[in-house]
């Protein structure tokens, strides 16, 4: 039964992740501990990319939607973003620039930009004008209606395009060992060292893991609203 | 005699552009046909894959719109399903349904639900109280009020939401080799140093997701002439 | 055929409400009759009427429509034959003018055709531009889209009308410019119609009988306007229909409905007044003159003079109080 042989391969994906195991080529320790050092890999790289991303999109977006320009640049970066497929991104970084964990660090913070972009412009666009407004008339120079006023009541939205922005990150780092840099991924790309229940074993860790980015980042993000009341419009 | 130097020149140059895994239009030119098996497969999987994706979100809006309180199951069950990382998907499918077209598509409707979902609902939701209410005083019955207004007026968002989910699973299908699937993503991975092959590879899958988005768009302006129309 | 229209001892009790939104509702509206359900907020006049096509159904008590029960019929069914028109129109935004019309029609299998010629006819008949009948509810400004809300509710020929505060949501010239008119299309068709409003002003200038409720659901007074003003049933509707109903009154009435007394002497410079000016605006002209009278002329012939004492007399035997003379 399909049933029955499909639990018997959980099991061994199971047993994989939790205890090691020698791999099918012979000669190295898989599975249990050594996971955690792909799980680490596969984190550094994510974090990486979310720190680049962050770094250069929120201050743009931020700067666009309070200048209150580029609106068609802000949500056509997003609409263009969807529609690179995240192993084309790599693939192009790789052939052009070989492998590296910087490069596809940087691939990945790429894929990583669009709808934080895209968030941060709505974010800022949408706090009232009013408040803004007010701001400016008690004397806050720009930078300071950015940092004290803007900001705190756009961070929602700004966190709402991190959140799957970071998903989406983790996500696609499992294809990073395409291009020779090493990540959960692994036992799925070399299946051939890891085996079935290696690929299966680390299958089950990386939707557990983008599963607890979900939920982390969706749990800061309802840290950082200052109005809990307000609803969040759908975005990204 | 020059003519053919000429020939052997440009030859020479472009093999040794593939040589060294470099950016050759020529060889593009000219082998442009071993694209077009794994094109119609990527759009063979992208179609299926959203029209069966929105044939059961669709199925699932009606319900929720009638039993409000299933709307936050919905949510959150669709949310996991489109958190799960696609690859990772496919592995998890595999020792139930093996590899191939079938496991694939299970893993790319599975990611649309959420997308088509909740523009679905907030689709309807959007229908102003007073049309509602003025429908049913007229004599609208309640299928009627959902065909000839309700649906109507959810169309913008309706559409938006099959826009984002077909470009989105555009991408996703380029992962679809994964599951055994074919599609570009298989190409890009049979040589993945080569530039010419990566890049074109990309450029079919970028048009491809802006022609489908660009279809839509055109569907979504003949079906909804008011929504152009100028206030008054 | 316009239809008759009985409320027996309608009442609401919403679950889980304290109080009952209506208590006993019980009134008679003749076919072709404009009745208004009028008073303050909670008082259940809109409850009252949308328990008349069944968008509130009663907790007890009945509605007749030409002597049948409301419930007999299924309630989208009994809803085709009756028009209603709400506070903020609810036109279907995905339609155009023309379209919106149609919709009961439609419901109702009429021929395309005949569906287009009525649906233009209404256009003409509500007063509204016929350029813009092909457009969307957008383009259009909030006493168009009533218009075309009012427009739609007579599209079948319905034996009865509902209107929940029609002209409220709209600017006060709008809504006076939309008052008249109802004024006048009210002769051009003969339907029943109940009026929801909280405004008294609006109840005495459209209403042929007024049902006056009062806080809590119960029917204080039904009359026409003239009686209610005249003689209030209680402190509350006395209160509720103001305290210058004396003045009301008076624009309800006609210098032509007042005796006249002989011409005497009177200033040649004194503009006439017209025998169909309302007494109101009569009373304020005399207020204005030293000795309080001018002459009444009518096609350059003079047939008379009013004074305020005669207007004050005519309201004084209206009200049944003895005349001061």
């Amino acid at each position: 039964m399909i049933l029955g042989s499909a639990l018997s391969d959980f099991g061994d994906a199971i047993e994989f992740i939790f205890v090691a195991q020698e791999s099918r080529a012979g000669g190295s320790e898989v599975g249990g501990t050594q996971l955690l050092g792909l799980l680490w890999d596969h984190l550094a790289l994510s974090a990486a990319a979310m720190a680049i991303g962050i770094a250069v999109a929120v201050p743009i977006g931020v700067w666009l939607g309070h200048t209150r320009r580029g609106t068609f640049f802000a949500v056509g970066v997003a609409n263009v973003g969807r529609a690179v497929p995240s192993i084309a991104l790599i693939a192009i970084f790789f052939a052009f620039l070989g492998t590296g964990f910087v490069n596809i660090a940087l691939a990945l913070a790429l894929l990583a930009i669009p709808p934080i972009l895209a968030n941060a412009y709505v974010g800022i666009r949408q706090v009232e004008p009013e408040a803004v407004d007010a701001a400016r008339g008690m004397g806050m120079t720009g930078l300071q209606v950015v940092r004290r006023v803007e900001l705190p009541l756009a961070l929602p939205l700004v966190m709402g395009g991190i959140r799957p922005s970071a998903v989406n990150v983790v996500a696609t780092a499992t294809i990073a060992p395409l291009a020779g840099v090493s990540s959960l991924g692994d036992p799925i790309i070399s299946f051939s060292v890891y085996g079935d229940a290696g690929r299966l074993g680390a299958s089950i860790v990386v939707a557990a893991l983008a599963v607890a980015t979900e939920v982390t980042f969706g749990l800061a993000q309802r840290w950082a609203d200052p109005l809990p009341s307000q609803r969040r419009p759908v975005p990204a | 005699m020059i003519v053919a130097q000429f020939e052997i020149r440009d030859d020479f140059r472009e093999r040794s552009c593939v040589a060294d895994n470099g950016f050759c239009p020529n060889w593009i030119a000219d082998n442009l046909d071993r694209y077009w098996a794994p094109l119609g497969e990527h759009v063979y999987l992208t179609l299926v894959a959203v029209a069966i994706g929105f044939v059961i979100a669709a199925a699932l809006a009606l319900v929720a719109h009638r039993h409000r309180r299933l709307v936050g199951p919905i949510v959150n069950v669709t949310g996991i399903l489109y958190t799960i990382p696609s690859v990772a998907a496919f592995f998890l499918l595999l020792p139930l349904t093996g590899r191939g077209r079938t496991t694939a598509l299970i893993a790319l409707v599975a990611y649309t639900l959420l997308i088509l979902f909740r523009n679905m609902i907030d689709g309807l939701d959007s229908v102003p109280e007073e049309s509602r209410d003025a429908g049913r005083g007229m004599g609208l019955t309640r299928r009627q009020l959902l065909w000839r207004v309700e649906i109507p007026l959810a169309l913008p968002a309706i559409l938006a939401g099959l826009r984002v989910a077909s470009t989105t699973t555009v991408g996703l299908v380029a992962l679809a080799f994964f599951a055994g699937a074919g599609g570009l993503g298989e190409q890009i991975n049979a040589d993945l140093a080569f530039k010419s092959n990566v890049v074109i590879c990309s450029v079919l899958c970028v048009v491809l997701a802006a022609t489908l988005d660009g279809l839509i768009l055109l569907v979504q302006r003949a079906l909804t002439p008011w929504t152009r129309a100028v206030s008054a | 055929m316009p239809a008759a229209l009985e409320f027996r001892e309608a009442s609401k009790q919403y679950a889980g409400a304290r109080a009952p939104a209506l208590v006993g509702l019980s009134l008679r509206v003749e076919p072709g009759e404009t009745c208004v359900l009028v008073g303050p907020s909670g008082s259940g006049k809109t409850t009252a009427m949308r328990m008349v096509n069944r968008m509130v159904d009663l907790t007890s008590g009945d509605i007749l429509i030409d002597g049948r029960s409301v419930r007999e019929a299924k309630p989208a069914e009994l809803r085709r034959h009756i028009g209603y028109v709400i506070q903020h129109v609810g036109l279907f935004p995905h339609r155009t003018a023309l379209q919106n019309i149609g919709t009961v029609p439609q419901l109702l299998g009429w021929p395309k055709q005949r569906i287009a010629e009525r649906a233009r006819e209404l256009v003409a008949l509500v007063g509204l531009e016929p350029e813009l009948a092909d457009r969307y509810p957008a383009q259009l400004s909030g006493g168009q889209r009533q218009r075309v809300g009012v427009a739609r509710a007579l599209a079948a020929d319905p034996p009865l009308m509902l209107m929940d505060e029609p002209f409220g949501a709209l600017d006060p010239i709008t809504r006076d410019r939309l008052q008249d008119e109802f004024e006048r299309l009210k002769e051009r068709v003969s339907t029943t119609i109940v009026f929801v409003t909280h405004d008294i002003d609006e109840a005495i200038r459209l209403g042929d009988r007024i049902a006056v409720l009062r806080q809590g659901g119960e029917l204080a007074q039904y009359a026409t306007p003239g009686e209610l003003l005249l003689r209030p049933a209680d402190a509350f509707v006395e209160e509720f229909v103001g305290p210058d109903r004396s003045l009301k009154r008076l624009a309800l009435l006609q210098v032509s409905d007042v005796e006249l007394e002989p011409v005497g002497a009177v200033a040649s410079s004194d503009t006439p007044l017209s025998p169909a000016t309302s007494l109101r605006d009569a009373l304020a002209a005399l207020l204005q003159e030293p000795e309080g009278r001018l002459p009444v002329a009518e096609g350059g012939q003079v047939l008379g003079c009013l004074t305020v004492d005669a207007v004050h007399a005519k309201l004084r035997r209206e009200a049944g109080a003895p005349s001061r003379g």
